[in-house]
């Protein structure tokens, strides 16, 4: 008896390597995991990624300034009006551009909706991955609204390119406010809903509360910022530190977390919708009146109207379009919340009409070195909880 | 952001504590920027992060650029937040390029702050900038065997030849 006991003791001791991914449900995207395990227990993890490298960032150099902008659009997928948002505040403090108050508000509002938009996407899938399968329908029914609202507004669904260095490309258009601003009401009811559905689903609170703890100096350590940081109780948020766009202006709170485990950084996210819709709101109720973008005709296109009437404006368009604005020397680093932590964009200007380098400093990117501290010694399935719950968008990791 | 008189009162306490160690300060588009020794990196950033009064002790990124023509050419950027006054801080060391084969070199801060690992991983793989002492410095975001320093101003946008079945048989 006791010899079959050793041998079944040693067999669970034995590490075995097990490779997760990079195609798989359950990884968000193409990312490849290489686990240690010990029985079912995670002893070493190595994320590896770079399967979706693009170069996007080399690209850039090669394209006149305005031209950038859907190229950073399709790095982090979910958050297109963020990266629009890091890129072209960059590129307008370069160039020491004032965007106008309706633009401001403008951007505020579209930024709002886009952060409830990445936030539903993140509970459909990670709600799926821990079994609450019908949660991705509920949550991507609120998104198509949230879609259908952008493509009133810009035309498109997703990477709408709808931010222009100067302001956004259009003004809203009539009837976007009433159904905005029934989607902005609606959305703490929905979120109601979600609650119901899964504070109250055993399987789930298992598998959440208590999982994939890290303390809030660590966190800081490994450079975390955004929900995950906030679950673990640090109410750092880009939005209330640093002055930009309309945010000083909207009253909203900063949801934070008390212990950091996975529940926590479900509880943070849900509570942020909330906030964001309030924010929505109070864009839509104080937005002003006035120009949607900037009047400098050196960096914005003038109106279509003018084009068959003025030849200045003709002149101007042609310039614009054919080879661009040139910057003058110099280099800025700007950073806004994304929905996943602090979305940076470095751009150096050489005194061409191209910038000479673009950077984005993606927070899942970042995010994903805590991942190893989440799972290390933790059993395989709160490894993929906690997966989840990091909310990595490998197009923004790899870019 | 510290103000103009504010970046040279830091300048004048590092130059006290670690002479020599900041080399200019630049103060443009109301970001305040310390230029450093490439030798002496660590002890700045050291006493940024540490020093009680400042605590700038946050690095929100670690990021590169080809400064190509200028001299030195290589400059790598430290963005810092000193998150009790709310303030950033950056910190640049220029890297002049050795030539040929070899590659600049400088310091890691991954003992200072352990999220550069990732960071700096991926300067070393677009730029080819060593980190002495990094734990494991090989490529992150290209493949293992890649040849050369994809963001280097001097290397060709794309340019790779792409082995699809006819070419292949071309080629051969």
């Amino acid at each position: 008896m006791t010899e079959i006991a050793d041998a079944t003791l040693d067999r669970d001791r034995e590490i075995m390597t097990v490779n997760v991914g990079p195609h798989h449900p359950a990884t968000h995207g193409v990312l490849r995991l290489v686990v240690d395990l010990e029985g079912e227990i995670v002893r070493e993890l190595r994320p590896v990624i770079g399967y979706v490298h693009t170069g996007i960032e080399k690209s850039c150099e090669d394209k006149s300034y305005w031209k950038v902008i859907p190229f950073v659009e399709r790095m982090d997928y979910v958050s297109y009006f963020f990266q629009m948002e890091a890129y072209c505040g960059a590129v307008e403090r370069l160039i020491d551009l004032e965007i106008p108050p309706r633009a401001k508000y403008l951007r505020t509002l579209f930024l709002e909706l886009n952060r409830i938009h990445s936030h539903l996407v993140w509970l459909g899938t990670t709600a799926l991955d821990l079994g609450a399968i019908s949660m991705l329908w509920y949550c991507f029914r609120e998104r198509d609204k949230i879609l259908d609202l952008f493509e009133m507004a810009t035309g498109q669904r997703m990477h709408t390119r709808y931010f222009q260095v100067g302001g956004v490309i259009e003004d809203i258009p009539v009837g976007f406010e009433e159904k905005c601003r029934a989607f902005a009401e609606e959305m703490p009811i929905r979120v109601g809903q979600y609650e119901d559905l899964l504070d109250r689903n055993e399987v789930f609170l298992q598998r959440t509360k208590g999982t994939g703890i890290v303390s809030r100096e660590r966190l800081l350590e490994l450079g975390v910022t955004g929900p995950l940081l906030r679950a673990a109780g640090d109410p750092w948020d880009l939005r209330k530190a640093f002055d930009y766009l309309a945010y000083p202006e909207m009253d909203f709170k900063i949801p934070v977390g008390t212990v950091g485990d996975n529940y926590d950084r479900y509880r943070v996210r849900v509570a942020e919708m909330v906030e964001s819709a309030r924010i929505v709101a109070q864009c839509l109720d104080a937005l002003p009146e006035g120009p949607h973008i900037a009047d400098d005709r050196k960096y914005v296109l003038p109106p279509r109207s003018e084009l068959s009437t003025s030849m200045e404006s003709l002149i101007h368009h042609f310039k614009l379009v054919t080879e661009g604005y040139r910057v003058a020397p110099g280099e800025v680093y700007y950073s806004i919340e994304g929905p996943r932590g602090e979305l940076g964009c470095f751009v150096l200007a050489d005194g061409s009409a191209k910038p000479a380098r673009v950077h984005f400093r993606d927070p899942s990117f970042v995010n994903l070195q805590s991942f190893r501290d989440m799972a290390m010694d933790g059993y395989v399935a709160d490894m993929i909880a906690s997966l989840g719950m990091l909310d990595p968008i490998l197009g923004g990791v790899d870019r | 952001m510290p103000d103009a008189p504010g970046l040279e009162l830091i300048r004048g306490e590092i130059e006290r504590d670690c002479p020599g160690a900041v080399l200019a300060t630049s103060f443009d588009r109301a970001q305040a920027a310390l230029i450093v020794d490439p030798q002496r990196v660590l002890d700045a950033l050291r006493w940024l992060s540490e020093q009680p009064g400042q605590r700038y002790s946050f690095l929100s990124s670690l990021h590169a650029a080809d400064y190509l023509p200028a001299e030195p050419r290589f400059g790598v950027h430290y963005e810092l937040i000193n998150r009790d006054r709310v303030e950033r801080i950056r910190v640049k060391a220029m890297l002049a390029d050795p030539g040929g084969e070899e590659l600049p070199e400088i310091d890691s801060c991954v003992d200072l702050f352990p999220t550069a690992e990732a960071q700096e991983r991926e300067v070393f793989d677009f730029f080819g900038i060593v980190f002495r002492g990094h734990p494991n410095l090989t490529r992150i975001l290209m493949p293992d065997d890649y040849v050369g320093w994809p963001q280097r101003r001097d290397f060709p946008v794309g340019g790779e030849p792409v082995t699809f079945t006819y070419s292949e048989q071309r080629y051969d």
